[in-house]
């Protein structure tokens, strides 16, 4: 059975020393192993930013697509094959606001994926803009005088559209990440997860120091029941959103995979590709 | 006794024009006669002009004719519109409810039947269009018995009655026609046909079927004309066969969708038009670099923007040939029959897996939704090839190191791992990347990696990159077209023998690469030649110059406003020539 370590590889990321994507990286793969997943059984896509390299630095079936789009290309994956394992993942930008309409329709969709959000409330490769999840007030090189839209609030966003697993996590406390994680993959639907993963070059507002003062653990706040929507709903307005843990499970809706009409019980990438010629002729009788 | 005739039905969209085309089209179908439909038709739902031509012959016809013989009108616009199309003898049979009005500049002639009265009495007005199903048979003394079969199998399911009652209406169109206007008008007998069932199908049904045939098993796509029909019959086909169609929430979706299944191993579709090909151009980019195979159906529709989104147009060949930023392998193919566009589509899986790369089937409005007759289709001829796809197990990499997906080699085709097999891990990027599909930026990698990916388009192998109908060793002309032009220059190929005139005819089939050794010598030995394009620049005749040089003897013959191109055009463009 393969361990964390077999899904590394000797790629050296070339994120800055002290971003939270390592550990979002390390979560990922000690998830996997935990789960009893084989490297070639788990496939990676990610999106374009820094934290979209992420698919590069996994021993493990990966691609590293185009910006914001690493959700539809993951569903093409999963459907092609349902045996695999599969995890998007990207930034903040690359999810909520390039990627953002995917995010939804992914969530509305419920195709048996995990989405993993590295959220720094930053553009970090484009060195330091703004991006959807940054607070009004916020300054960065594209809003000078502070940014005047409001934030895009993901779990709350995600609960609405209909999402049938929220997570939020935070990239120190590797434990929660992992167990999270886990969880997400072995969700049977679209599984969302927002981890709090600090931009240690560009962002001097929400830094490590800045969550570990605002953070509330869900697990820390007694009676919270994962499987009450109204109470996550209002956890998370309460909290501002600044909460971590597992937010909302629904473990009764049934996946994509599960509700597509015919959709083969067998991976498609082993279908059998030929037609017989008796369900040919049937095929062109109906246009005679 | 005629061998051909041409009748169109014209009225509001929404009264039911196209139903009554397709029920007089397939009853004659199943006599054994070639059949060609054009819907004129506006992009809305109820209301504006819409009209259903249909072209009736004893021998395979593949363009709309010049004039028309039937007009079957349900209001005076109708005939505003399309009297002039009507040669001398032609008749309108038009709703005596609007007091229909003959122009003054027409030797045809009409004839008033109270459509919609006939249709009230026998219980609802719906079924005008079936008394004017029964006119027209009066007209072409046909048995009326030829329309029950259809009539049962489209209201069927509404019951006996209801079908009686259609049946009803024709015969009564039928009898009246003949009763009060015995004398005063004119039969056209149209030749008996041969009798044999053959298909009748839009060219999006044969793209479908050639996808099913062709091993696709899922598809991915966002409604838009004139491409929905493509997703509509694979979403009601694949369930069959374990596949699915997703609609996705946009286009760029579908392209990724797209990628996403065919890189997880699966022969995957997407089909769409100018304005979601657009939008794909970056993801169509991405699996240029990743190699990952695609394949992409684009019906051409009129642009730019939103454009003429219900209008024939040729004029996406070049975006298909270069749109996407950078340089990648892409293979174009553009099928000129129905016939063509099921082989094409199902040999376009093939091509996509043997080459890595993207693959667009080009298509157009006029080929994507004229209905016609079609020859039997030849199921044995579809392949299944899917080039250096890696089948057997493979050895363990030492130290995890990854597989040489993107291993450079000769033909420039490197072996293909998908997602689960074992010792088969690799990365796939954007970036441009090593062997392993590792991230590198060293000159000399970059290099191989490019000429590796261009290296395998180099030779492809394409049955017919150019369908050829060439007799004349040295010609007065060549005509050169692609897609839906095909039946149109052939019909006036016939005309211009008559004339005497040495006459060749190209019709590129394989865009990009383009075939320019094929038609280097078609060029070289015709005195002169007209490109026949439905776009305002001449695109292919600029392809054509550009390719194969000779840029002196090549002319543009272009069609823009949105309507096909008719036989007597081509014609006269080429009498004018000389």
């Amino acid at each position: 059975m393969a361990t964390f370590k077999d899904f590394r590889n000797d790629v050296k990321p070339n994120w800055c020393p002290g971003c939270g994507d390592f550990s979002v990286q390390a979560a990922i793969q000690r998830a996997a192993a935990n789960v009893g997943l084989e490297p070639e059984n788990l496939a990676v896509i990610s999106g374009i930013g820094c934290s979209g390299r992420i698919s590069g630095y996994i021993n493990s079936y990966g691609f590293h697509g185009i910006h914001g789009r690493s959700l539809p290309i993951a569903q093409g994956v999963k459907m092609a094959n349902r045996d695999l394992t599969v995890i998007a993942s990207g930034g903040d930008g690359d999810g909520y606001a390039i990627g953002m309409a995917h995010t939804i329709h992914s969530i509305r969709r419920n195709i048996d994926i995990t989405y993993i959000v590295m959220d720094n409330q930053i553009y970090g490769l484009t060195k330091g803009q703004t991006s959807p999840r940054s607070a009004v007030g916020f300054k960065t090189k594209s809003t000078p005088m502070g940014s005047i839209e409001q934030a895009v609030h993901p779990m709350e966003m995600a609960l609405t559209a209909g999402a049938t697993f929220v997570a939020q996590g935070f990239s120190t406390d590797l434990k929660e990440l992992v167990a999270l994680i886990e969880a997400g993959i072995k969700h049977k639907g679209f599984s969302l997860i927002n981890v709090f993963s600090p931009c240690v070059t560009y962002n001097k507002v929400n830094t490590y120091d800045w969550f570990k003062e605002n953070l509330t653990k869900l697990s820390d706040i007694e009676g919270y029941d994962p499987a009450n929507r109204e109470m996550a709903m209002q956890t998370l307005m309460k909290h501002n959103g600044l909460v971590t843990g597992l937010i909302y499970q629904n473990k009764e809706h049934p996946s994509y995979q599960e509700l597509v009409h015919g959709y083969s019980e067998a991976p498609l990438a082993k279908a059998d590709l030929s037609l017989n010629q008796e369900h040919f002729d049937k095929l062109v009788a109906e246009f005679m | 006794m005629i061998n051909q005739l041409s009748w169109k039905v014209g009225g509001q969209q929404g009264e039911g024009i196209e139903s009554t085309g397709e029920i007089f089209a397939i009853a004659l179908n199943r006599l054994g006669y070639y059949l060609y439909g054009y819907r004129h038709f506006s992009s809305r739902i109820k209301g504006g002009h819409t009209n259903n031509k249909i072209r009736v012959s004893t021998t395979q016809v593949r363009s709309i004719s010049d004039d028309l013989d039937i007009l079957v009108a349900f209001d005076q616009e109708t005939i505003d519109l399309n009297y002039k199309e009507l040669h001398s003898n032609g008749v309108i049979l038009a709703d005596a409810k609007f007091n229909p009005k003959k122009p003054e500049d027409t030797q045809s002639s009409l004839y008033a039947v109270p459509f919609t009265e006939i249709a009230t009495e026998l219980g609802t007005s719906l079924m005008k269009n079936m008394v004017a199903i029964g006119a027209t048979s009066a007209i072409l003394d046909l048995d009326i018995h030829v329309f029950e079969e259809v009539v049962r199998e489209i209201f069927g399911k509404k019951g006996d009655q209801v079908v009686a009652k259609n049946m009803d209406a024709i015969n009564a169109g039928f009898s009246y026609t003949k009763e009060k206007m015995d004398g005063k008008v004119p039969t056209m007998q149209l030749e008996k046909a041969d009798g044999k069932h053959r298909m009748f199908m839009i060219g999006n049904d044969a793209i479908a079927l050639g996808a099913l045939a062709g091993g696709c098993r899922f598809m991915a796509a966002y409604p838009i004309t004139p491409a929905s029909d493509i997703m509509e019959y694979l979403i009601k086909k694949l369930p069959a066969l374990g596949g699915a169609v997703i609609q996705t929430e946009d286009e760029i979706a579908a392209c990724t969708m797209t990628i996403g299944a065919a890189y997880g191993g699966v022969r995957a579709l997407t089909a769409s038009s100018g304005p979601g090909l657009s939008l794909k151009t970056e993801a169509i980019g991405l699996a240029g670099i990743t190699e990952v195979p695609i394949v992409i159906v684009d019906t051409q529709r009129g642009g730019p923007s939103t454009g003429l989104p219900t209008k024939q147009e040729q004029s996406d060949l070049m975006a298909m040939i270069y749109s996407t930023h950078g340089e990648i392998p892409k293979i174009v193919i553009a099928p000129s029959t129905v016939e063509e566009a099921f082989y094409d589509t199902a040999e376009a899986f093939n091509l996509a897996e043997e080459y890595q790369c993207p693959v667009i089937v080009l298509s157009d409005l006029q080929l994507s939704l004229g209905k016609q007759t079609v020859e039997p289709l030849d199921f044995s001829k579809v392949e299944i090839r899917r080039g250096k796809l890696v089948t057997e197990e493979l050895p363990e990499i030492p130290n995890k190191g990854y597989f040489k997906r993107y291993e450079v080699t000769e033909d420039g085709i490197s072996p293909r791992t998908i997602p689960g097999m074992k010792n088969g891990i690799h990365h796939v990027t954007g970036v441009e990347h090593a062997e392993t599909g590792k991230p590198s930026e060293s000159a000399a990698n970059r290099i191989q990696q490019m000429d590796k990916r261009l290296r395998k388009i180099e030779n492809i192998h394409f049955k017919t990159p150019v369908y050829k109908n060439a007799p004349h060793e040295e010609a007065d002309l060549l005509i050169v077209g692609f897609n839906s032009t095909r039946g149109a220059i052939e019909e006036a190929m016939d005309r211009l023998a008559k004339d005497g005139l040495k006459v060749n005819h190209a019709h590129v089939r394989l865009i990009h690469p383009f075939p320019t050794d094929e038609l280097l010598p078609l060029v070289r030995s015709a005195k002169k030649v007209l490109v026949v394009e439905n776009n305002a620049t001449g695109q292919l005749a600029n392809i054509l110059k550009m390719n194969v040089g000779y840029a002196d003897k090549i002319t543009k013959f272009v069609k823009y406003d949105g309507n096909p191109f008719l036989p007597h055009e081509v014609h006269s463009k080429c009498k004018e020539l000389f």
